[in-house]
């Protein structure tokens, strides 16, 4: 039996298709649904948008937002990425598409991979455009010697958000009354993230005087934050969405 | 013929099994003696940590509040211990198919509420103590912070537990995010304690021995995790016998309501 599409997969014995193709076949699909409806572009962008903006309404002083902002583009990355996670596991609750895809054989932790890595590609997005703002709104300046150590922090701390969202958003998905679950849940686990992508950027950055070195420890904190997400992530989303 | 109202003993009639009749009382022998060590434990507490120990060289009476606010904090570590080992149990025996063991399932959830109930006790008394000792409420440092997620992330846990559907789904949907919890409890810890660093150091478990605090207060603080621990274990048994009685309740409704159904077919 051929592989539907260019045979480059490595097929078992049985046909179906490798994990890892599993996996790009599942973020593939999330990134085509989104290319068709837009919604992250057109709702969730705005929504962090605006968020930024009404941080500057509440902390007043020019000076303070200045000093702050690097946190408030990680805050603003954790309120949007709710938003992500409803959006994402809301189109597999509609039709049953995520119990369709357990009963078709698809093992679950390719399901859980494929989701965060589209997870991850949109949420990265979303930080390039939030650190735009900042860069903006809050006079931010990126000095060349932090280039390095913000773009891995975006892509470390975008690994372990991406890991807690999708395996909270299975369990959260779904049946009425569970939505209101899935803040309770992911800002407790997400809060090392909070802290040392928000002194990580800090360093990069070089606000309040941190230097570049600073910011190295904390990626190493988001490093294993990243691992530990990705692996339990991968072993608990199975039990938890096959109810 | 009604069926707003079925008695339950006619479904005896038509071959339907009624659940057995519900235990009236939790209380049993063993849950008695507890109760009464627990008493005379708290009342030594009382005596000594109000009374016989002598009040600190710095903080005065205030140390007096660490009597309760330590012991507290201990019962709830360990309690959270408890939740994890059931919830390990709960999947290990509930493994490949086979139905989960809902008195583990029973225990962990139990000792998840105790665990939160004595962490609230412990921030709000510590929080007491703060304002005596420190004059604020509340401090951004590693212990405090890590105390108070640590609070946060176990009400989620209880509200995963509230979900519905079956006692079996109950069991699986808990231990999971259990275990989860404590994945994440190490790495919230870790990262808080790189971040601040400010909390007194830990004198009584001092990794080099010497033992900071007067012999009676140890003694009076000793007197307080018994003390607590005996209560933790007697709410433990009735906690966990009430939640099997909620469980036949529930199973028991749906048993009546399942009768009236099929009673309203036969009219």
């Amino acid at each position: 039996m051929s592989s539907p599409t260019t045979g480059t997969s490595t097929a078992t014995t049985s046909g179906s298709p490798s994990f890892w193709r599993m996996c790009w076949l599942i973020a593939s699909k999330d990134l085509r649904v989104e290319r068709r409806s837009r919604v992250v572009t057109n709702q969730v962008l705005p929504f962090a948008g605006v968020t930024m903006v009404i941080f500057a309404f509440a902390l007043d002083k020019e000076t303070v937002l200045e000093q702050v902002a690097p946190g408030l583009i990680w805050l603003a990355t954790m309120f949007s990425l709710l938003v992500l996670v409803q959006r994402a596991f809301g189109i597999e609750a509609d039709d049953g598409a995520l119990d369709a895809l357990r009963v078709a054989g698809v093992d679950a932790r390719a399901i859980f991979v494929g989701k965060a890595l589209a997870l991850s590609a949109q949420l990265l997005l979303l930080e390039a455009v939030l650190l735009v703002l900042a860069i903006v709104l809050y006079r931010q300046t990126v000095p060349a010697g932090g280039v390095v150590l913000l773009v891995t922090t975006l892509l470390t701390a975008t690994c372990g958000l991406a890991a807690v969202g999708t395996l909270y958003g299975g369990l959260a998905a779904g049946i009425k009354g569970r939505e209101t679950l899935l803040p309770l849940l992911t800002l407790p686990a997400v809060a090392p993230v909070l802290i040392g992508a928000t002194r990580a950027v800090e360093a990069a950055l070089g606000t309040v005087g941190a230097v570049v070195s600073d910011g190295w420890p904390w990626v190493g904190l988001l490093v294993v934050f990243a691992v530990a997400f990705g692996v339990g992530g991968a072993l608990a989303f199975g039990p938890l969405v096959d109810e | 013929m009604t069926t707003t109202n079925p008695d339950p003993t006619d479904a005896l009639a038509g071959g339907i099994p009624v659940s057995a009749p519900v235990v009236l009382s939790t209380g049993t022998r063993g849950t008695r003696v507890l109760g009464i060590a627990t008493i005379v434990s708290m009342a030594w507490l009382v005596a000594f940590g109000l009374g016989f120990s002598p009040a600190d060289r710095d903080q005065r009476e205030a140390v007096r509040i660490l009597y309760m606010h330590v012991p507290t904090i201990w019962v709830a570590y360990m309690a959270f211990v408890v939740t994890a080992l059931s919830s390990a149990m709960v999947l290990y025996l509930g493994r490949g198919g086979r139905p989960q063991p809902l008195g583990w399932d029973r225990l962990a959830g139990a000792s998840a509420e105790a665990g939160t109930a004595f962490v609230a006790v412990t921030l709000v008394v510590g929080a007491l103590w703060g304002r005596l000792t420190w004059g604020v409420f509340w401090q951004w440092d590693a212990r405090l912070t890590t105390t108070a997620l640590l609070f946060v992330t176990y009400i989620g846990y209880l509200a995963v537990r509230r979900l519905g559907g079956t006692h079996q789904q109950r069991a699986k949907r808990s231990a999971v995010i259990g275990l989860i919890a404590v994945l994440e409890i190490p790495l919230v810890h870790w990262s808080v304690k790189l971040w601040r660093s400010l909390h007194q150091e830990a004198t009584v478990l001092n990794t080099a021995g010497d033992i900071k605090m007067d012999g009676l207060m140890l003694f009076s603080l000793f007197i307080g995790v018994i003390a607590f621990t005996l209560f933790y274990v007697w709410l433990m048994l009735h906690r966990t016998r009430v939640m099997a009685m909620e469980d036949a309740l529930e199973d028991r409704g749906l048993d009546d309501a399942l009768v009236a159904r099929r009673l309203e077919g036969t009219i």
